[in-house]
């Protein structure tokens, strides 16, 4: 794991618990927004991302509030909005932007894009792009966590659209009925591409496919980070504790296209205009400051150092060499 | 005493069980059933449930729970009850197992056990051979034993190689061909052809159970004074070309022969690697001998009639010969 920033400010030893993990998430939603704006508005304009970039703005408090809770014996699967997930399990930035960028200081080596990048190292697996594929995944892993006798859990990170899948329910329907340490997240954004929810699914919530499972299954203000941590510990200490697996719904919006490509013409406005009220960012920041846990000097040293950090990791990547064509064959198989 | 060629998976599996704790099994009716074959019958008894998982009627949550267990770093042998319906865990196979690696540096060491092959009146959906689908995978080994001895070995290099392996046990030879077994524990190793019965004059490459058409074939034009070299791919990803060469460039005429059907099969693929590499050896066309590209039909003079079989390859084999 990465060290989590230090928490400055004048009177250290008299912050509650609260205040420092209100410090830690929007450090961490702080760093997810940056990257992922420059990545998006960036790099990707400038051409020096030739693929496609799927970010998570807006959703940041959800691969946030969850990853958190997680620890060193822990596996997650990240879905491709949840970039927070790898800074959490200390992936570093520079890493990061250098996948992005086909470097070979991406943690793909520039075999593969963006989001689709793992490391078991950091207990972090790579996604496909058939999203809902990590599900039975995750429960293979969940699996092997108890044949093991550890305590892990498995996180796994999927998008609404993700649910309409057969294997979805597959890998859910196998988790509950092995009872396996699992905790489903869905961050419901609400689009799947260009598809609304009223034609991905005749239910309201992603949660009421729960009770077919015989899975608890919680929905959440998936734009409130303190509130996603809380459920998220929920839901951690249900899977932890053998009784099987649980479904966390993370509501939130997608506040951008399905990629970089895509002007979202299909969102009624109006709708951005509601969320942006939402944001997961400025609420926590409102918080921290009604709360006392933070004052507005804290909340612009954070943006700042996190600005910094990223011009780092920018000219970190930008430095990271191209893969040389001669590596094209390496590693089909062991030892090739 | 003589060992069946499902014996012999059998016992590759209980071998490797033994010998290693984090080798599991996982698929649908292995368990208190014993496997729809009875593959694994007693294995739930003597290794519990922990190891023998039976698992709802999921074919994705199959090869999905064992990629995910593979990259946990056990070795999961995964049962697709009829190679059929491995269909419905394709994405999983194909797009997630395969690629591991190479993208993003991650060992997947899980088997597929996949019992394929016609001649059983299975019909359309129980009678495939859909090899192919993961030959041309990159990621992926394939292997397809035709005898117990290379059944019991192979299946033992799955289980230990530390790649997705997608393991083609023919149903036609579970229990019709028989031998005798080493006493000593033994492998075979992924990606050797091997030459299953020399000659001279023409060489037929082959896998899985048209290994004993081609056998018998072979016998009956010996009769007519052809000396006929047979070669067992037995593995078909990665594909030893270099056995089948050698092969040709002693007899210089080549029939290819699967089971599978013709278009996109195998024999398409050994015919263009032997014209690229050593198209001035030959003294006569490339021949092949396959099921034709329908589906695979129920009634027996239908199927009879898809299946390639001794008959069909004497006749091709013997007019190469006099060419």
């Amino acid at each position: 794991m990465s060290a989590i920033p230090a928490v400055t400010g004048d009177r250290p030893d008299q912050r509650t618990a609260d205040a420092t993990l209100a410090h830690q998430c929007l450090y961490y939603m702080s760093m997810m927004r940056e990257l992922e704006d420059r990545i998006e508005r960036k790099l990707y304009r400038q051409g020096k991302i030739v693929g496609g970039v799927y970010v998570g703005r807006g959703q940041e408090a959800i691969p946030v509030g969850t990853a958190l809770l997680s620890g060193p014996e822990d596996i997650m699967l990240p879905s491709h909005r949840d970039l927070a997930v790898f800074l959490v399990r200390g992936v570093s930035p520079g890493r990061i932007l250098a996948q992005y960028m086909g470097r070979a200081g991406g943690l793909t080596r520039g075999r593969d894009g963006n989001m689709h990048m793992g490391d078991m190292k950091h207990g972090l697996v790579a996604i496909i792009s058939a999203l809902a594929a990590t599900v039975p995944v995750a429960a293979g892993i969940a699996l092997a966590l108890r044949y093991r006798g550890s305590n892990g859990v498995a996180f796994n990170y999927f998008g609404d659209g993700a649910t309409s899948r057969g294997d979805w329910h597959e890998g859910v329907n196998f988790a509950s009925v092995q009872k396996l340490p699992v905790v489903f997240i869905c961050n419901n954004n609400q689009y799947a591409y260009s598809t609304p929810l009223s034609l991905q699914m005749a239910c309201a919530n992603v949660a009421d496919r729960g009770p077919a499972y015989n899975m608890p299954a919680e929905i959440v203000d998936g734009n409130d980070v303190l509130a996603v941590h809380a459920a998220t510990r929920r839901a951690v200490d249900y899977a932890r504790s053998g009784q099987g697996p649980y479904l966390l719904e993370c509501k939130t919006f997608r506040m951008t296209g399905h990629s970089a490509h895509d002007a979202a013409h299909y969102v009624p406005k109006g709708l951005f205009d509601e969320w942006g009220k939402l944001d997961p960012i400025v609420r926590l920041e409102a918080r921290m400051l009604a709360e006392g846990w933070a004052d507005t000097a804290e909340i612009e040293q954070n943006r700042a150092s996190v600005r910094r950090e990223v011009d780092e990791a920018v000219e970190w990547a930008d430095a990271s060499p191209l893969p040389d064509p001669s590596t094209l064959l390496v590693d089909v198989y062991e030892g090739q | 005493m003589p060992t069946t060629y499902l014996e012999a998976i059998r016992e590759g599996l209980w071998e490797e069980m033994e010998r290693d704790p984090n080798v599991f099994l996982l698929g649908e009716d292995i368990g208190i059933y014993g496997g729809a074959f009875k593959v694994t019958a007693g294995f739930i008894e003597h290794f519990g449930e922990k190891r023998v998982v039976d698992t709802p009627i999921s074919e994705a949550a199959i090869a999905g729970a064992a990629i995910g267990a593979g990259l946990m770093g056990l070795r999961p042998v995964a049962e697709m009850q009829f190679a059929d319906f491995i269909t419905c865990g394709f994405d999983q196979i194909v797009n997630f197992a395969a690629k591991c690696r190479y993208r993003w540096g991650a060992a997947v060491p899980i088997v597929v056990r996949a019992p394929s092959g016609g001649g059983i009146h299975g019909g359309p959906f129980h009678s495939q051979n859909p090899e192919m689908w993961f030959v041309r995978t990159p990621g992926l080994k394939v292997v397809a034993p035709a005898t117990a001895y290379d059944a019991k070995g192979l299946i033992k290099s799955a289980i230990r190689d530390n790649d997705p392996v997608i393991f083609f046990e023919h149903k036609g030879l579970y229990r019709k061909i028989k031998e005798e077994l080493p006493a000593e524990e033994y492998t075979v190793p992924i990606g050797k052809a091997k030459v299953v019965r020399e000659g001279r004059d023409l060489t037929i490459v082959t896998y899985g159970s048209m290994v004993w058409v081609a056998l018998e074939a072979a016998e009956k034009l010996a009769e007519e004074g052809a000396s006929v070299e047979v070669v067992d791919l037995r593995t078909l990803l990665p594909l030893d070309r270099d056995t089948v060469c050698e092969s040709v460039k002693k007899t210089s005429k080549v029939l290819l022969l699967h089971e599978d059907t013709r278009t996109g099969g195998m024999a398409g693929e050994l015919a263009a690697s032997i014209t690229e590499s050593i198209w001035d050896y030959l003294d006569g066309p490339i021949v092949r001998v396959t099921a034709p590209d329908t589906p695979v039909p129920y009634s027996p003079p239908l199927e009879d009639a898809f299946l390639p079989n001794c008959d069909k390859v004497v006749e091709k084999a013997r007019s190469l010969w006099r060419y």
